[in-house]
């Protein structure tokens, strides 16, 4: 199950998703349940909105999403299904809790940009910089995501906690003192 | 040293309870900082355990932090419906074999615990979203995914933000008719689905003393459909009293500080309440069950982890006792655990369901996840006592789910359509 740590910067078209895009949408309960396998599950990405989206998707794409991105269960096939369908990184005005942490964890970028849905449109082709941590839109425009804490970032950049874990032999929160965050 | 923090009166619930038990060891922890904690206890469940185990052992690591904190609940789909989700199963049961975890099998890990494990001041992280439902009983319970429950497993301990927390003030009383059910939905339909997002919501005022520790768990358990961290009932005598019963000790009584900052304060007098139907699909806004025409329901659901305790069966069995479920109409009974399935056929509420033409089945989510037991077609109608009313969530993406109470659902059930369970009453 090895896709490599996202790069520094980030190009692709973004497909442009609505508010409350929640779990069962992203991947439905009764296909999650029926298997482990990463593959698998990216066949089943953004089902409830389009079954076919796996064969539409293209490898590099972006997510860029309203309000509230990946709200429901904790389910971490979601993120694991869009990043293995090939979204390179998710885009969205906020998240959900628990998929926000999910993307750091298994090192899908998930930058959050207030008022992002308004910039892009459907297929626009777009970048993310995981250096500072911003996102430049078609015409130039640079805007930058909420603040996320080093250890963070860090543990997006190594590519999620299993690869981290295999290097480092401890989690990355393990040596931090406590900072202020927003997560 | 804790008690110093256990004593301030600037601090919320979540601040306190962080604090307490970060590695910091007293150090004060306001909103919005990120801490490290420990874990009392871990729970997975069949559908995000299977993941935990795999990233556990790409990780490398030899052996679990505790083996007694570490819970495996067969919950979602038991028995096992189809080949895939068996296999599922026997890769839960190896690892519960080969660490020395725990497993139950066929109870909703969240009854399960609330009637087995939790206690106040308990740091509880679950691979499942509503685990926040222990804030129940005044312990910090929250979601997490696979990947961070195996961090958990390795280490005991994770990091957290500390939550912003929101009071809602509780007056009045219910009345005949209503339940926590329709208090949460209406705070859903008031805060909306991200209302609560990365926030502790502390419920308080004077009618929480009459909500049973059964109410206060479906409000706590209900209210991760506002996206909230934490949904917390401080202890009082009615936690005290469940406590007494079950025999079990808090680790801390943990109560916010008279001066503590809310980001939010709501008041809801509950006398105002009606029987509330959020649906069809979470877009939809919250109205009362008397505003509904007479669509034909498909199937009613009464059951899961947000109201399948005794508590709720009770209420169906009082509205369906004598009746017959409409013609037409499937009504699927689900209990939350294997002890409300052993209560309700010793207390003869499952004769009742079985007279009134439902079906009541063994406990499990069953329905609630559409994997089995109550599976919706395309374009089929439900109303159900789950959480969740999302597109796809109990079976064809074309099916309409409403969501109520378990009495409005048992009235529903009689009359094939959505009615106000008053008149049964
Ligand atoms: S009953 Fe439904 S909401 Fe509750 S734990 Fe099971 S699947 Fe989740």
């Amino acid at each position: 199950m090895s896709v490599p740590a996202p790069s520094t910067i980030i190009r692709g078209r973004a497909w442009v998703w609505p508010d409350d895009v929640n779990t069962d949408i992203i991947i439905p309960f009764r296909f999650k349940a029926r298997t482990n396998d990463p593959v698998e599950m990216a066949k089943y990405a953004m089902y409830g909105f389009d079954p076919e989206f796996y064969k539409k998707v293209r490898p590099g794409d972006l997510f860029v999403a309203g309000r509230n991105f990946g709200g429901g269960s904790s389910r971490e096939q979601a993120p694991v299904a869009i990043k293995y369908s090939g979204v390179a990184a998710v885009i969205a005005e906020s998240f959900a809790r628990i998929f926000y942490r999910n993307s750091f964890a298994i090192g899908l970028p998930a930058l959050e940009v207030p008022g992002i849905t308004k910039q892009v449109n459907q297929f626009d082709e777009i970048s993310i910089n995981l250096q500072d941590w911003s996102v430049t839109t078609k015409d130039g425009t640079e805007y930058h995501a909420l603040k996320v804490p080093e250890f963070l970032r860090g543990l997006m950049r190594e590519g999620g906690l299993v690869e981290y874990y295999k290097r480092h032999k401890s989690f990355p929160w393990e040596q931090m003192q406590a900072t202020p965050g927003t997560t | 040293m804790p008690q110093a923090i256990l004593n301030d009166d600037s601090l919320t619930f979540a601040e306190k309870i962080i604090s307490v038990k970060s590695d910091g060891g007293g150090k004060v922890h306001r909103a919005g900082e990120i801490a490290v904690i420990g874990a009392d206890m871990a729970m997975a469940q069949d559908s995000t355990g299977p993941l935990a185990i795999k990233v556990f052992r790409e990780m490398g690591v030899q052996k679990v932090w505790d083996p007694k904190k570490i819970h495996l609940v067969i919950d979602h789909s038991f028995p096992a419906p189809d080949e895939k989700i068996a296999n599922l199963h026997i890769l839960i049961r190896e690892f519960v074999k080969q660490h020395g975890v725990r497993l139950v099998e066929g109870s909703i890990s969240h009854q399960h615990l609330l009637e087995n494990h939790v206690v106040p001041g308990m740091v509880l992280f679950g691979a499942d979203s509503h685990t926040c439902q222990a804030g129940a009983i005044g312990a910090f319970a929250t979601g997490i995914g696979s990947s961070e429950m195996a961090a958990v497993w390795a280490s005991g301990r994770l990091w957290v933000r500390v939550p912003e927390s929101v009071k809602i003030n509780l007056t009045g009383q219910l009345k005949k008719g209503v339940y926590a059910r329709d208090i949460i939905t209406h705070f859903i339909g008031m805060v909306g689905e991200d209302g609560g997002n990365y926030k502790s919501l502390e419920w308080n005022g004077p009618a929480v003393k009459n909500l049973s520790i059964a109410s206060r768990a479906c409000i706590s358990n209900n209210s991760m459909e506002c996206g909230c961290k934490l949904s917390i009932f401080e202890v009082d005598p009615v936690t005290q009293d469940y406590f007494k019963t079950a025999n079990r000790k808090a680790i801390f009584e943990i109560h916010a500080g008279q001066k503590a900052h809310y980001k939010e304060e709501y008041d809801i007098d509950l006398a105002n309440l009606e029987p509330q139907v959020w649906g069809p699909g979470n877009e939809s806004k919250v109205r009362s069950a008397s505003e509904f025409g007479d669509g034909h329901l498909d199937e009613v659901f009464i059951g899961s982890s947000t109201n399948g305790r005794y508590e709720d069966l009770q209420v169906a069995s009082k509205i369906l006792k004598g009746h017959k479920v409409k013609a037409g109409t499937r009504c699927i009974i689900t209990p939350a655990s294997r002890n409300v399935f052993e209560k309700a056929i010793q207390g003869g509420l499952a004769e009742t369901f079985l007279e009134s033409g439902a079906v009541f089945t063994n406990a499990t989510c069953g329905a609630c996840v559409g994997t089995h037991l109550g599976v919706l077609g395309e374009n089929e109608t439900c109303l159900s006592t789950s959480p969740r009313n999302y597109v796809g969530r109990m079976g064809a993406t074309t099916a309409k789910i409403y969501l109520s109470s378990p009495a409005t659902a048992a009235a529903s059930a009689l009359e094939g359509h959505i009615a106000d369970p008053r008149r049964y009453l």
